[in-house]
Order: C-alpha cells, then sequence, then structure tokens
C-alpha cells in the first residue's frame, strides 16, 4: 500500500473536518449574537450557511467511504477514519442546533429582550471553547484532555438550569412573556446539546486512540 | 487406518474429539475459547543450525478458522507444519516443546506421522491434484485408510463439501488436471475432507487464483468449519480479516526468529491490536 499517499489523505481528511468545525462554531458564535442584538439579517446568514455546513459534511463522508473503500485500512487507520466520519456528523449537527437558535432569533426579534439573555452567550462562548478544544484534542490524540472536557459538560448544564429557573420565574410573573421566555429556553437547550455533542467528539478521541468505546463513561475515568 | 501404535488403536493414542480441554497456563488462548483441538506448547523449530520457530504456545479452537499471518520468513509455514508433521520430511528439521492434537503430543513415541495426517488435512497453496481422474482423486486417500463404505456416496458428499459437485458430477472420469485451477484447489480440499480430518491446514490456500475463484474457496472455509477446525496461513490480509475467527500474528526480528506476537479475536486484531508490532505489520508500515 503506497503508505505516504494514504497518511496524506488521512490528514487532508482531518483538515476538512478541521474547516467543518470552525464553520459549526462561526455558526453558534453568530446565531447567538443574533439573538442577544436581534439582528435579523444575520440570522438569516447562519441560516442559509447551514447548507454550506451539509455539504462540508458530505463532502468528508464521501472521502472517508473512498479511503475504506480504496485502501482497506485496519486498526488504528481505520478508527481514525470510523472517528472523523462520527465526528463530522456531530459538527453538523452542531450547525443544526445554531441554526434553530438562528430561527428563534427571527421569531421572538420584534418583542422585548428578557435578562436572562446575558447568560446565553456565557453559554455559548463556554460552549464554543469546549468545541475548540475537543477538536484539539482530537487531532493531538489527547486522550487525557478528551476526558478533561468531556466532564465540563456540566457547567453547561448548570448555566442551563440557571436559565431555566430564571425564565420560569418570568413566565410565573408575567405570562406576557411566555412566548419569548420558551423560546430562550429551546435556544439555551440547543447550546446544552452542543455541548453533549462535544462529549460525543471527546468520546470518539478516545475510541481512535484506545480503541475501546465508551471507556470515558465509566465512573473511575470521567471523574 | 495406518499401523496401531503400542498403547492401543491410534485414535485412541490420538485422544478423541469429544476429549475435554487442557488447561494451559502461559499460552495465547482467545478468551472464551477452551476447546482447542490442536494446542502448540513451547514449541520451537530449527532447518540444521536456522532456528525457524521460537517458543511459540497457543491454542487452536475447534470448529473456528484460525489465520496465522506475518511478514515472509516469520515462521507461519514451519508452524501450520509441524502440526501434521510434515516438517519432518525435510532433513536436519529440529523440534522442541508440543504439539496437541486432542491432548495427545502428536511428537510422542508411540504416535505413527502417518495417522496424524489422516486427522490433519492439508491444502496447498498451488492446487495439486493427483494426474487420475476426479473420482480417483477424491477415493485414493479413502482407499489408502481403509474406506469400507460406499464409494459413490463418499465422492459425492466430498465434492458436495467442497463446493463443486454441480461443476463435475457430469464426468467423475475426467481427469483432475483438466479443471480450472479454482477447480482443481477446491478439488484437492474435497480430497481432504474425503479420509475425515478433523483439521483442516491451508497454506496460503488462495494466492494463486483469480478473484472470483478466491471467494468461492473463502466462502467453503466459512462452510467447512462447521465441521472442520481450519488453520490458515496467508498473506491476504483482508483475507484474513473475512474469514477467520482467530489471528495469530507472527514476526522474526534480529533477536527472536518466528514468534507469536499477538494472538486474539479476529475481529479485535484488525480495529485494535495491542501490540504496536502488529499494528505497524497490518496497516502496511512494514512487511
Amino acid at each position: 500500500m503506497p503508505r505516504e499517499m494514504f497518511v496524506r489523505e488521512v490528514r487532508e481528511l482531518q483538515d476538512e473536518m478541521l474547516a467543518l468545525g470552525s464553520m459549526a462554531e462561526k455558526a453558534i458564535a453568530r446565531a447567538v449574537e443574533a439573538l442577544t442584538t436581534r439582528h435579523v439579517m444575520t440570522a438569516r446568514q447562519v441560516i442559509g450557511d447551514d447548507d454550506l455546513l451539509d455539504e462540508k459534511r458530505t463532502q468528508i463522508e464521501r472521502q472517508a467511504l473512498l479511503l475504506i473503500a480504496t485502501q482497506q485500512p485496519v486498526a488504528s487507520d481505520l478508527r481514525t477514519i470510523a472517528a472523523v466520519m462520527t465526528v463530522a456528523t456531530e459538527l453538523e449537527r452542531i450547525g443544526d442546533y445554531a441554526e434553530g437558535i438562528a430561527k428563534i432569533c427571527i421569531d421572538i426579534a420584534g418583542e422585548p429582550a428578557l435578562p436572562p439573555i446575558t447568560i446565553i452567550p456565557r453559554m455559548a462562548d463556554r460552549a464554543r471553547d469546549m468545541l475548540d478544544r475537543s477538536l484539539e484534542a482530537f487531532i493531538g490524540r489527547d486522550v487525557e484532555a478528551a476526558k478533561r472536557i468531556w466532564n465540563e459538560d456540566d457547567h453547561i448544564d448548570a448555566l442551563y438550569d440557571q436559565v431555566y429557573h430564571e425564565l420560569l420565574a418570568f413566565m410565573i410573573s408575567d405570562p406576557a412573556t411566555i412566548n419569548r421566555a420558551t423560546r430562550l429556553l429551546w435556544a439555551s437547550h440547543n447550546l446544552e446539546r452542543i455541548a453533549d455533542r462535544v462529549t460525543n467528539i471527546c468520546e470518539s478521541t478516545v475510541f481512535m486512540v484506545l480503541g475501546q468505546i465508551d471507556v470515558i463513561k465509566t465512573p473511575e475515568l470521567a471523574r | 487406518m495406518g499401523p496401531a501404535g503400542s498403547g492401543g488403536s491410534m485414535s485412541d493414542t490420538l485422544g478423541r474429539a469429544d476429549s475435554g480441554p487442557v488447561a494451559a497456563p502461559q499460552q495465547a488462548t482467545p478468551e472464551h475459547e477452551a476447546d482447542h483441538v490442536v494446542e502448540v506448547r513451547r514449541l520451537s523449530l530449527w532447518y540444521g543450525e536456522v532456528q525457524a520457530l521460537t517458543d511459540v504456545s497457543m491454542g487452536f479452537p475447534r470448529n473456528k478458522v484460525t489465520a496465522l499471518i506475518g511478514p515472509s520468513g516469520c515462521g507461519k509455514s514451519s508452524l501450520l507444519r509441524t502440526i501434521n508433521r510434515m516438517n519432518e520430511l525435510i532433513p536436519g528439521v529440529r523440534t522442541e516443546g508440543e504439539v496437541l492434537l486432542n491432548d495427545v503430543d502428536v511428537y510422542g513415541k508411540n504416535v505413527d506421522s502417518v495417522e496424524v495426517r489422516r486427522r490433519v488435512g492439508m491444502v496447498f497453496q498451488k492446487p495439486n491434484p493427483f494426474p487420475r481422474s476426479i473420482r480417483e482423486n477424491i477415493l485414493y486417500g479413502a482407499k489408502i485408510n481403509g474406506y469400507r463404505g460406499d464409494y459413490d456416496e463418499l465422492i459425492e458428499r466430498s465434492l458436495k463439501q467442497a463446493a463443486i459437485w454441480d461443476e463435475v458430477k457430469s464426468n467423475l472420469k475426467r481427469s483432475g488436471l483438466a479443471l480450472s485451477g479454482g477447480q482443481q484447489q477446491r478439488l484437492c480440499i474435497a480430497r481432504a475432507v474425503a479420509i475425515s480430518p478433523e483439521v483442516l491446514l491451508m497454506d496460503e490456500p488462495a494466492s494463486a487464483l483469480d478473484p472470483i475463484s478466491t471467494v468461492k474457496i473463502e466462502d467453503l472455509m466459512r462452510e467447512l468449519v462447521t465441521n472442520y477446525t481450519i488453520i490458515v496461513v496467508t498473506h491476504n490480509l483482508q483475507q484474513a480479516a473475512r474469514v477467520s475467527d482467530y489471528t495469530g500474528f507472527m514476526l522474526s526480528d534480529e533477536e527472536t526468529k518466528g514468534q507469536l506476537v499477538e494472538f486474539g479475536a479476529t475481529n479485535d486484531i484488525f480495529t485494535a491490536p495491542k501490540d504496536k508490532r502488529t499494528e505497524d505489520y497490518i496497516t502496511g508500515r512494514f512487511g
């Protein structure tokens, strides 16, 4: 097997995955920015750009399948390609969550803002940071970092709980806010789901390096 | 049936197929597979002064396909040939350790090598039918081994088991050499199963065949394994991945000739091998 060519093609595949990662990250940032500034134009762009993420993911999948078909990779080579395919799917889904936030922005742009909206950008920053570092851990084959990031999901969950309770208080005290508050809850739920997807990326890293599935979920390793 | 040794009939001497597994600590044993037809214990082999196997221990599970892989000169064919004592046909060969067939050492004093080779059939890289009719090819070994049953029945059953019956049944008097390469190899497999062995050794059985014939041999191996234990040496890693239940990776390096580096379930070896040398070999980094 022309190993040199294979190594190059796997590297290119990972580069494409990173490109998709940065597209997803940007989509989160812009969607949340649109939501907080109620900038409908930006939201529309995020929605339009989601097609690009879908295309990129399809391209990665096609490239990965071609590599499997032509090079018949095994062992760590196979695990790497399988992991890239999984991560690409996760990134594409993250893009969908960002698109969802952009749609919420359009839905409630005409209504006055609610204070919990200040926590949402914090959640988004945190999720983006986790996403960024999870891809770094993937490229660096850093199992320890992947496990650390996996555990950070709790912080996002805690922020989500905070948003949830604050929005609930608003809805109880002033039913006129129910429409806005419910949608903001959805938006923050999307961010919470994005962090969950990041944990899946971390699991893919562990699988790629160690060849073990679900190892990260065992309590002694997760803590 | 070959001449019996002093300890009674040869079948008794070599152990029965239903005799229980032997606990063999320290040997490479696939997990959850305790029932081994063949067990190799601390086996070393020399061709004259040249060592070809070093301290190999492994068990071959019953009714499973075990593949032996490794670069040229790693000792996999030598290991295969110790199992039916084919190596002793080469002058100057010396072995140490044990090869147990149903718990009895095939190199034991009272064991007849002809009987061992009846119990452990072999299929070679190049198809080697006798220059006789298809019928004679099947009956030859059976007659030598004193088969007393219905010849026609034996021929049909053997050829069917080797998935070649439909292609040759119309003219069994045709010479075995008139068949295509792939058909010849299946005829050789039919000849091997005609004498009811327990183990089938296959040394690169498809390497001289075209892709279609290769697929037929691979399919056949999966069918045969319900009745036999198959040990196959192959250079084709994808073939090992496709047909085998267990895989042993062998290697010769400067210090150690013909060592067993890793042995385990094929699924594990090809997705997450434990030893870096196995990983490097199967991913094409060397060999």
